[in-house]
């Protein structure tokens, strides 16, 4: 369902096509093209107010050219509203950090490149946050099996033959 | 006394040698079997005497990926995996997922079984505050408050015990509202709860508010400016000790928290003794909530209905609640299977722990345990 409000009616002004805004079960989101992204982020924390940086992440659909959906989940204190920022990027392709906007995307930031491998461009500190930093592969990715694991990791490390 | 040959040798090293060297600079790590991190935690930190010039949190060691366990369970089987994260406040982890699948669903839970939760959440903040103001008492070198706090904490896990027959990882609620019914004498226990543990509420305060040594361990200890907290993301308690009054019952209401009254108490300093305060009086609200909720539980069934396999429509939902330590909130695409298509945890631990540097700059050793102590921080939900 499409979403109307000043807001969008700015944000449309201000940037044109690349944008498009959606509402569904009283939720608004905006799905927008990646070039778009910095500009976006920038104006609605400095101009809109939303200045807590919820959530950050990211869905992966495999059988679709540009395969990943990244989300930022934003909220204003002021406004007591919620906004999602989503766009789709290919796999390989980086994105800008918002760590300068938000210091808390830091963590989430690294949890994305974590378990998606997706990188961020001028992240303080992208590395491994979760799993060991030597450990190959990203297990949110819908080719990683459920139980698959980085079996050279855990021989090495664990001196076992498999952690299953 | 300094050794004269030693600061002449100093001015020949290079400037990458003199770091090991130097005695003003120390790496200590701390963890991740460590009693004051509260599960495994490392923490190295980077000190000068005794005063920390940088810290870096090593984490992930209870991780179970469980967004991963989510995408290959259905809705419904995915249920108790939550309980696992926050597993001091798995009520209200269930909660927050239930109510994300309902609103996935556009289904609401009947009135009757939105009080049952109301209770049962309320009953595991207190217990999830009991227990944090027991170790973190504990950390700080006052052992007595432990004793207090998990003998009283032991009346609520016995309501869950008889409610749902666990204590811990209850996995009270269900998609669509309660399986159980409240069991006979059910508000009757409670009613005799809530006035047993006000007086010891009070108890507790006695033993701490205002004794010297607490005091001097936790004022202007770890504190966080209103304005750092939301550029961190930092919720819960934390936010609110820094003089944000704001919180997600109030802010966006669920369950059934619209229809009773209460206040979100807050502190000024933002330091570790005011978010001590802040958690006492949320302690005391939650009893006030409990005790609305308990006179006003309507009777009605307390299942909507809802089909046996659960089949959301194509779409994505976000739902936070307000955990007892802060926004726990799920993110939730369906692609009109049985099973989740993604879902992300957005855990306030994880989150919280990302201000612990910020919180100890500048602070000494022995401080770094209070703060961990006061971000009150379950590993379980950290790693996920």
């Amino acid at each position: 369902m499409p979403w109307d409000s000043p807001l969008v009616a700015k944000l449309k002004r201000q940037f044109g096509s690349g944008l498009e805004a959606l509402t569904y079960l009283g939720q608004n989101c905006l799905q927008v093209d990646r070039s778009l992204i910095p500009n976006i982020l920038q104006l609605l924390r400095d101009e809109e107010q939303f200045d807590y940086c919820v959530d950050i992440t990211a869905v992966h659909y495999p059988n679709r050219e540009r395969q990943f959906d990244m989300v930022w989940i934003l909220y204003s204190f002021l406004k007591n509203e919620r906004v999602r920022v989503r766009t789709q990027i290919a796999d390989g392709a980086s994105i800008p950090s918002a760590v300068p906007l938000w210091p808390a995307a830091n963590w989430l930031e690294r949890e994305v490149f974590d378990m998606f491998g997706i990188q961020f461009e001028g992240h303080p500190d992208m590395k491994r946050i979760l799993l060991p930093d030597g450990w190959k592969g990203h297990p949110l990715r819908k080719e990683y099996g459920i139980i698959q694991q980085d079996q050279e990791w855990v021989q090495i490390n664990l001196g076992i033959e498999s952690g299953q | 006394m300094k050794d004269p040959t030693i600061s002449a040798s100093r001015l020949d090293l290079d400037e990458s040698q003199k770091t090991f060297l130097d005695a003003n600079e120390l790496i200590l790590n701390m963890g991740p079997q460590h009693p004051a991190t509260h599960g495994v935690l490392r923490v190295i930190l980077r000190l000068d005497g005794e005063k920390v010039m940088g810290l870096e949190c090593v984490i992930g060691y209870l991780h179970r990926g469980v967004e991963k366990i989510a995408e290959n369970r259905t809705y419904a089987m995915f249920n108790p995996y939550v309980d696992r994260m926050d597993y001091v406040s798995a009520v209200s982890n269930g909660l927050g997922y239930c109510e994300a699948v309902e609103k996935l669903l556009n289904v609401e839970a009947p009135a009757r079984a939105r009080y049952i939760r109301t209770i049962l959440t309320e009953l595991n903040r207190l217990a999830s505050h009991q227990l944090w103001l027991g170790t973190h008492a504990l950390d700080i070198g006052a052992m007595t408050p432990l004793f207090y706090t998990f003998r009283d904490r032991e009346e609520i896990l016995k309501i869950f015990e008889k409610y749902c027959g666990a204590r811990l990882t209850t996995h009270a609620f269900r998609i669509g509202g309660c399986l159980y019914e409240t069991y006979d004498g059910f508000d009757k226990d409670v009613r005799k709860f809530l006035k047993f543990v006000a007086p010891k509420i009070d108890e507790y305060e006695e033993l701490l508010t205002t004794n010297r040594i607490w005091v001097e361990r936790t004022k202007n200890v770890g504190t966080i400016s209103a304005k750092d907290c939301m550029a961190y993301g930092v919720t819960g308690p934390v936010l609110r000790a820094s003089g944000v009054k704001w919180d997600l019952r109030k802010a966006q209401p669920y369950a059934a928290y619209s229809e009773f009254d209460f206040e979100i108490p807050t502190g000024q300093n933002g330091d570790t003794y005011d978010r001590y305060l802040v958690r006492m009086a949320e302690m005391r609200q939650s009893l006030r909530i409990i005790q609305q909720a308990v006179d006003g539980i309507p009777e009605g069934p307390i299942m909507a209905k809802i089909s046996k396999v659960l089949k959301p429509p194509v779409g994505e939902i976000y739902h936070s609640i307000e955990a007892p330590k802060g926004e726990l909130g799920y993110f939730i695409v369906s692609d009109g299977s049985t099973q989740p298509y993604r879902v992300r945890v957005r855990p306030p631990s994880f989150v919280n722990l990302q201000a612990l540097e910020l919180m100890c700059k500048g602070q000494l050793v022995a401080d770094v345990i209070a703060v961990i102590g006061t971000l009150d921080i379950v590993l379980g939900e950290v790693d996920r």
